[in-house]
């Protein structure tokens, strides 16, 4: 690890850089990678200039390729000591389907564009299968380091290292964890210059320590509602309002609405067998996105009954916005019924029965006027 | 004939007595699912609808009612512990409904089944059916399928749901439509799906349904230019106009490179032979057609 200490405010900041002295780096604090390209990561000379770099990262929202177009507030950055690099290598451990196993990965080739590496050149990135009976063994580590052009003594000491993240990735249920850029200084130190770790969503039942450390204010505001719903929202910049069940048909009618010409607002999952009150809260998170203009609503065989969805999304729809062309697409118990509901609402509703029909509708329907 | 499940199946259901067993249950054995025994540990001794025992331990519900095959609904946290009590009992296909199962719990469980005779379909899976045999093992819609010769193997739900649906529109009918489920680790894969429908003499023609991430579609590709699947497939990749995922760190797009992309995918089949739907809309459509010339 480098030398160095977390700032909330930019005299913070300022002392930490006088107490490790010389040159520093600062690092915005947030759920994302990709900070180095947009600016998140700076590199100061003086603490003078620590505290203007902290000044203006503290309290703005820093958007890189990882995150939404608002990107992720940062609310505290890392003072670090600033190395004399000789080299970087990458290390990371992820869980591997295709491998069905746990697969220790290093590449001589670290830094910031290690994903291009992976594309041209995955020649470069080795990789140590991990029997999960026996786990991750010092043979395995001393092989991707030499495989990286280490020297066997540096080899030695980096196996055992490994073994240790190995363990800790284990013991914390991680599905990723990367050191990236593992540096060789110039002094012929092994410093960890960036880590990040991520812990397995379905395993925080069994690490409620780890699952109250979540920051849910890194998260989009309605992602974050949605998320904490069980539901899978991602917000995009179109403007047909997608609320459907399951991710691939989801993913699928994406590319049938786009295929079409048009744009989805949003990407939705309702998720967990389509339950009325949560079809009636995602409608309601879809419809808090203004640029929604037109939504298709698409339930198949949920374990929810039609009529209890339709009561759902007629009490999910504010008075202000009930003009708003809704094409629904149901599919499952007491359907006629669910129809019903929905008919009488008042609602502007378009009843269809297949995909293709779907896409037409939605091409038809002129968007509605924009509400005052 | 079919594969996997048929008239043969004698099945377990373990998790029977939760809410979603016993819906479920209710539903499969309306199809006609031979449905033998459930199994939830100390609600041994109870029946299901008057006529199904359940046990405590699933070897009782193998020694005892003659399960040859199972269904899982037992909620995450304890899912992994019913596949391998399963299997310890002898059970030789394991499908398992539950979603949300710790990714190095099924590290371990595929590890162990690796050296077993046992099928595992799943986990986060609709599961199987086969229509003809009036055998459903799994969550799917009933009511939209139709007895046929055309299979359908599929990474995704609700998107199974939907080709199943347009195919029996098209007058398509089904011999087995497999969920293989959408988890990064799921037990049976495209590759061992396609092999059993090559030696299905029921099965003329295959409806695989991959998406964006991972391999498997790939693999499937390979297996048939190896000449394990001989039969008419037809291919639809979803996500190919999905945004880049949000996420942390590099690991999950450095372990795939560039096959996670749903183009690598659509090529990859393609170069295999595969007939490539065009679109979700079209699934029906492009199977009839492309059917009626190889009657």
């Amino acid at each position: 690890m480098p030398r160095g200490g977390l700032a909330s405010t930019p005299a913070e900041a300022r002392q930490v850089a006088e107490r490790l002295g010389g040159a520093c780096y600062v690092k915005a604090q947030v759920y994302a990678g990709g900070r180095a390209k947009a600016g998140g990561i700076r590199k100061a000379a003086t603490p003078q200039e620590a505290e203007g770099h902290a000044a203006a990262l503290i309290g703005s929202r820093l958007v890189t390729a990882q995150t939404g177009p608002d990107g992720v507030p940062v609310h505290r950055v890392l003072i670090e000591e600033a190395l004399e690099i000789e080299r970087e290598l990458y290390l990371g451990i992820v869980v591997d389907g295709g491998a069905e196993a746990v697969v220790v990965m290093a590449s001589s080739a670290g830094g910031v564009d290690i994903e291009a590496v992976a594309r041209e050149h995955p020649e470069l990135i080795l990789r140590q299968v991990v029997d999960p009976v026996v786990g991750f063994q010092p043979y395995q580590g001393r092989r991707l380091a030499i495989g990286m052009g280490l020297p066997a003594a540096t080899a030695r000491s980096l196996a055992r290292q490994m073994v240790s993240l190995y363990e800790v990735f284990i013991a914390k249920d991680c599905s990723l964890a990367e050191i990236n850029p593992l540096v060789l200084t110039k002094d012929g130190r092994m410093v960890a210059l960036d880590a990040k770790i991520n812990v397995d969503d379905d395993a925080l039942f069994r690490h409620e320590d780890l699952a109250a450390l979540r920051d849910w204010s890194q998260l989009d505001p309605l992602e974050a509602k949605a998320g904490q719903a069980g539901i899978s929202y991602v917000k995009l910049d179109g403007d047909v309002g997608c609320l459907m069940n399951g991710a691939g048909l989801a993913m699928a009618t994406m590319d049938a609405i786009k295929g079409a010409g048009l744009a989805p607002a949003n990407f939705l999952d309702v998720g967990g067998g389509a339950a009325a009150e949560r079809v009636s809260l995602a409608m309601s998170i879809v419809l808090q996105d203004s640029g929604v203009k037109r939504v298709l609503l698409q339930v198949l065989g949920g374990v929810a009954r039609c009529d209890d969805i339709a009561t759902g999304i007629v009490q999910a729809m504010p008075p202000e916005r009930r003009g708003l062309p809704l094409v629904v697409r149901l599919l499952g118990t007491n359907l006629e019924e669910g129809k019903a509901i929905l008919r009488q609402s008042g609602l502007n509703v378009r009843f269809v029965d297949t995909l293709l029909e779907a896409i037409e509708a939605l091409q038809e329907l002129q968007p509605a006027p924009s509400t005052a | 004939m079919s594969i996997l499940v048929n008239k043969d199946t004698r099945l377990l259901v373990q998790g029977l007595t939760g809410h979603q067993g016993q819906f479920h249950t209710a539903q499969m054995l309306a199809y006609g699912t031979n449905i033998v025994a459930g199994a939830t540990p100390g609600r041994g001794g109870q029946t299901f609808q008057g006529k199904v025992p359940v046990y405590d331990e699933v070897d009782d519900a193998v020694h005892q009612a003659g399960a040859n095959a199972s269904i899982i609904f037992v909620p995450a946290p304890g899912a992994a512990d019913a596949i391998l009590e399963a299997a310890d009992a002898g059970i030789r296909l394991i499908v398992c409904i539950t979603e949300g199962i710790p990714a190095l719990d099924m590290v371990k469980v595929l590890h162990t089944l690796r050296e077993q005779d046992v099928t595992l379909v799943g986990p986060n899976c609709p599961g199987v059916i086969s229509p003809g045999e009036h055998c459903r093992v799994g969550i799917m819609p009933s009511e939209i399928h139709k007895p046929g010769r055309v299979g359908v193997v599929s990474r995704s739900g609700t998107l199974t749901y939907e080709a199943v649906y347009q195919l029996t529109q098209a007058g398509v009918g089904q011999s087995t439509c497999v969920g293989i489920g959408g988890d990064p680790l799921v037990g049976t894969t495209f590759v061992e799906a396609l092999a059993l429908f090559q030696d299905d003499t029921d099965t003329d023609a295959v409806v695989l349904i991959g998406e964006i991430g991972g391999i498997k579609e790939q693999q499937a590709a390979e297996f048939i230019k190896a000449g394990g699947f001989k039969k008419r497939l037809f291919a639809l990749i979803a996500g190919l106009t999905a945004p880049p995922g949000k996420r942390m760190g590099h690991a999950g797009a450095i372990i795939t490179g560039k096959a996670a992309l749903a183009s690598s995918k659509i090529a990859a089949l393609q170069e295999a032979g595969a007939t490539i739907i065009s679109g979700p809309a079209y699934i029906g459509e492009t199977v009839r057609r492309g059917m009626m010339g190889h009657g």
